[in-house]
């Protein structure tokens, strides 16, 4: 029997080869969504439910609705088939410097690593005793780091306005007044 | 609108399927958003869920009929004061003697009932600048028409 981890392993890299081989965008765009929920999948095997939870959002929901919203403002195929040598290199040269990384780390779910030794005990420990509440993760993102998060809010929040400057110019409220 | 999904609202399975799972996303954006320190999830992801709901009205029944229901007006101001509610939380915790985004001290009687209440209303801001940022985004692709 194959783990179920290698069959969505290998599902995404397919997903990945159709998607980098498909001239029809409008395709490429919905095995993105298919890639991102792929992931998500990995993502609740490995425990991470708050990712997972996020990457089926955004990833899946989301953005691919917003890139199917640029394919309607722009083409829907590849017009020029642009040589496909140089970004096969960068992106095995990438790929490799990353697995050459990954023999550095320690095993995934060692817990004598040193990242298990640092400030994750502590995380774990008081967020029963201080907060008394399961979720670690909202625990961290709440309280322990709610400096980063509010940063992260602030992000989000500059990304809107930045959309809205670029995209929306001319239109939204004094558009709406006029119709 | 002149995306191609935006079609679906001549078809008839789309429509009536749509109708009735809005409801639940919506519902379901709330559970994540307020159960958030119990389950897996919080303001971000509940934030992203609750607005696909929006999202997927907007694709079946038009981007016009959405607007009417949630306009640029509201989405600007949610945005904004989401981002100012996570900011206030540490400004008062502030005025209560205590540290910038310190929620112990929000409840004087009680603090681990203060740490709850500052978690559940910055997850609260988060939640309203994701939803309302996310739709902001939508609205600004989904608005425009084809060059």
């Amino acid at each position: 029997m194959i783990p179920i981890e290698f069959l969505l392993l290998a599902f995404l890299a397919v997903t990945a080869i159709v998607i980098a081989r498909l001239d029809y965008l409008f395709a490429a765009a919905m095995l993105t969504g298919i890639f991102s929920l792929l992931s998500a999948g990995l993502f609740t095997l490995m425990d991470a439910v708050d990712v997972a939870f996020t990457e089926a959002a955004v990833g899946a929901g989301v953005s691919t609705v917003l890139m199917l919203g640029t394919l309607s403002l722009t083409v829907r195929e590849e017009r020029e088939r642009p040589s496909r040598i140089l970004p096969f290199v960068i992106v095995f040269l990438t790929g490799g410097a990353l697995f050459w990384g990954t023999l550095e780390m320690p095993a995934y779910g060692d817990p004598t690593a040193t990242i298990h030794q640092y400030l994750a005990p502590d995380y774990i420990a008081g967020t029963e005793a201080e907060f008394g509440i399961p979720n670690i993760v909202t625990a961290i993102l709440g309280s322990y780091r709610g400096f980063d998060t509010l940063g992260e809010t602030a992000v989000i929040f500059t990304a809107a306005l930045g959309v809205m400057a670029l995209l929306a110019s001319g239109r939204g409220r004094r558009g709406e007044e006029k119709k | 609108m002149k995306i191609p999904l935006m079609r679906m609202r001549e078809k008839l399975v789309v429509r009536v399927v749509s109708r009735f799972f809005i409801p639940f996303i919506l519902l379901f954006g709330l559970y994540v958003q307020f159960h958030g320190d119990f389950g897996p999830g919080g303001g971000f992801q509940a934030g992203v869920i609750f607005t696909s709901g929006f999202v997927l009205y907007g694709l079946v029944f038009g981007l016009e009929n959405l607007q009417r229901v949630v306009p640029w007006r509201v989405v600007e101001s949610g945005a904004s004061l989401g981002l100012l509610l996570y900011g206030c939380v540490g400004i008062a915790s502030l005025f209560l003697n205590g540290n910038f985004l310190d929620y112990k001290v929000l409840d004087p009687h009680d603090a681990m009932h203060g740490l709850h209440l500052g978690i559940l209303l910055i997850e609260l801001g988060v939640g309203l600048t994701v939803s309302a940022s996310m739709l902001a985004i939508f609205y600004a692709f989904a608005g425009r028409r084809t060059a």
